[in-house]
């Protein structure tokens, strides 16, 4: 059995059934017009509606045709919209990537699907020596429109090389933005958002949250801009930075402390960069207390950044040191469920680290 | 007279007129003055860096021949003087470059030899070898996206190039697409101090065209006439649908790498020494001028006219301004925004 498709089951086994950290989340109510989607839903409308709404946006990277894409989330293009704007790449990520930054240098709006986030290294060269720069070099000559969506993240028994967590890697470089929205309505708003972004975007999906993570999504075109966090619980005592499926976990863990009293706030960051500096500031103002909770690796990741922009910007406003609840700096997940389960997070530990900060 | 007549019946012309030979000439004339006067330049302590293409001229004047302006598109390396000359990048644009100053393409940003120029359909060029050629093979698939044809991409590189795994990804992807697209190897024989010996086990880069279902085809770099054949050829397949084709152009890389580079650590001199005594330039004048197509008189003025071209640029762009720090967060997005922390 190949590696992918045993990840695919076993992703889509995780959406079915109940995880250690309980069933299916729902986020948001219902609203008319709005339709009730999983993450991966989310993200195979967004696509949709972009190829249905603008002729020059195609697909292009590994089984994206008559696969469907691993996940699945491709399914039907193909037969919809033909080979040459779904396009199943040969095996090489540093032309899926390069490729499609001369397609949109040349006019095309090319989504570029690196299969899992851990496959995307080949392409760093193209994404950070080349798409992030063109604009920049050329002076506005030439500039480069384009998507490259990933799965990453853990917690699907993908071991070293479908498990990890990219954006610490790419988020030191002008020129990239990079957003990680963790909700389905979030995922459709800035999909299409950076569909429509002048600029290369680097869209990372957490896997597991596919199809874990269901809510309710507008029909019909809207975009969120890139670069606004989100507040996903509103409290008083402390302030969660998160993303990705953690911020679930994050919401969860918050929502169990409110029923014993305590009120915790919780920040959605959906864009990694630009970061959004007000949301963060304005909360940690309020609350005195930060805390910043990502399943990749502690050191020199997005919470250390956010650590430095809050020490230099609010230091005397905080209650309590700036805590980062992090990956371990290990290279990687080991497959062994313990070993796994050790590396993510669990829900426990963030409402522990919740109620020690808000009590320090 | 007579003498002249024989000779015209005997030059092999590729079908290219008295004018055209003349251009093809008069790039490779242009090319020389430009490069030692980028040499000149650093020498004096004016610029930073120059890297010539001396021992290119022939087959750049050549290959430049086979590219149709305001269609095709010329996605080049940095040793291409001749080829973005023979596509409409003037000698202004080049000492700009050179002077780094604001009126250059790239806005003073980029090193010598790294071009840009959207209006006259050449790419933006970064210095990893081999990298440009998948946005090639991309901007080659744009092309053909809504179904037009007639279009091309040339991209060039080096033979070192050829060892990158882009390169081999993207003939590999044209291949597959039928890509209108001609991937032209300037072969010099040498990546900076490495011979091709040690790049590669095959004698011609062209056999590698091979693994990958598109023809490869060799032509003498040192002949513009034979560079310009064989272009056509390649270049015609690709603009009637027929797909890529390799090119190799085997030439002879007459300086270092660069101004901050010394040949002597690495190359034999009485190698270069032979392969000067082969020079394409003084080669090409002989040809023309035992053909009849110039003479002594014509050639000399020809020589008159790029050492003022050349004269010109260099006093207009050294006269010009820097770019202003000013303007060093601009392009970095669309728009003025460029921090990543957004307030």
């Amino acid at each position: 059995m190949v590696p992918e498709r045993a990840l695919e089951n076993r992703a889509q086994a995780n959406g079915l059934i109940a995880s250690s950290d309980g069933g299916p989340h729902e986020v948001g109510g219902a609203q008319p017009g709005a339709e009730r989607l999983s993450n991966l839903e989310a993200v195979r409308m967004a696509l949709h509606e972009a190829m249905v709404a603008d002729e020059r946006v195609l697909i292009v990277g590994e089984d994206v045709g008559k696969r469907g894409n691993v996940f699945l989330i491709t399914t039907g293009f193909l037969e919809e919209f033909g080979p040459k704007r779904v396009v199943d790449m040969p095996l090489a990520e540093a032309s899926i990537v390069g490729i499609a930054v001369g397609m949109a240098m040349q006019g095309l709006r090319p989504i570029a699907e690196i299969q899992f986030a851990d496959f995307i290294y080949p392409a760093f060269n193209q994404i950070v020596g080349e798409a992030a720069k063109t604009r920049y070099r050329s002076n506005g000559d030439y500039s480069c429109p384009m998507v490259i969506r990933t799965p990453y993240g853990g917690g699907v028994h993908g071991a070293l090389s479908h498990s990890v967590s990219i954006e610490a890697l790419f988020y030191h470089v002008p020129g990239l933005k990079i957003v990680a929205p963790s909700t389905p309505r979030d995922i459709k708003g800035l999909l299409t958002a950076a569909i429509e972004d002048p600029d290369p975007v680097l869209f990372l999906e957490h896997k597991k949250t596919y199809r874990l993570i269901k809510g309710e999504v507008p029909e019909g075109h809207f975009t969120i801009p890139i670069g606004k966090a989100d507040v996903k619980k509103s409290g008083t005592q402390a302030t969660v930075v998160s993303y990705g499926y953690n911020l679930h976990q994050a919401l969860e863990a918050a929502a169990q402390l409110e029923t014993e009293g305590i009120s915790v706030e919780v920040i959605d960051l959906r864009s990694i960069r630009p970061m959004d500096k007000t949301a963060i500031l304005t909360s940690v103002r309020k609350t005195r207390k930060l805390l910043i909770v990502h399943e990749d690796n502690k050191f020199g990741g997005i919470g250390a950044e956010i650590s430095a922009m809050v020490a230099e910007e609010a230091l005397f406003d905080l209650d309590a040191p700036i805590h980062r609840l992090c990956g371990p700096d290990v290279p990687a997940m080991g497959y062994a469920r313990p070993l796994e389960d050790a590396f993510m997070i669990s829900t426990e530990r963030m409402r522990a680290e919740m109620q020690k900060l808000v009590q320090f | 007279m007579a003498k002249t007549v024989t000779a015209r019946a005997a030059l092999d012309r590729g079908g290219l007129s008295d004018e055209q030979l003349v251009a093809m000439l008069w790039n490779m004339l242009l090319q020389r003055q430009l490069d030692n006067r980028g040499f000149q330049l650093n020498r004096q302590g004016k610029i930073p860096f120059a890297l010539g293409s001396e021992g290119h001229e022939a087959l750049q004047a050549g290959a430049a021949l086979s590219f149709v302006r305001g269609s095709d598109i010329l996605v080049p390396y940095y040793r291409d003087l001749g080829l973005v000359l023979g596509v409409g990048i003037t000698p202004l644009d080049l000492l700009t470059n050179m002077f780094a100053r604001e009126a250059d393409l790239s806005g003073g940003r980029q090193f010598p030899n790294h071009y840009t120029a959207r209006d006259r359909g050449v790419l933006s060029i970064s210095s990893i070898v081999g990298a440009h050629c998948t946005h090639a093979a991309g901007v080659a698939y744009a092309l053909t996206y809504h179904g037009e044809g007639g279009r091309v991409v040339l991209c060039s590189t080096g033979e070192g190039a050829t060892s990158q795994g882009e390169w081999h990804e993207s003939i590999n992807f044209a291949a597959i697409h039928k890509l209108p697209i001609v991937f032209l190897v300037e072969n010099n024989g040498w990546a900076i101090s490495t011979p091709q010996s040690e790049q590669m086990a095959v004698v011609d880069v062209a056999d590698k065209a091979s693994g990958y279902g598109l023809p490869g085809m060799i032509c003498d770099g040192t002949d513009p006439i034979a560079t310009y054949r064989t272009m056509k050829v390649a270049m015609d397949r690709a603009r009637s649908g027929g797909g890529p084709t390799l090119v190799e152009a085997k030439c002879y890389r007459l300086l270092a790498h660069s101004t901050d580079d010394d040949d002597r650590t690495y190359r034999d001199r009485d190698e270069l020494a032979k392969q000067r005594a082969d020079d394409p330039v003084p080669k090409f004048e002989r040809v023309l001028l035992e053909a009849g197509i110039i003479d002594d008189a014509g050639l000399a003025a020809m020589k008159a006219d790029v050492l003022k071209q050349a004269n010109d640029a260099t006093d207009a762009a050294e006269g010009l301004p820097y770019p202003s720090v000013d303007d060093m967060t601009t392009h970095v997005y669309a728009g003025a925004a460029y921090e990543p922390w957004l307030e």
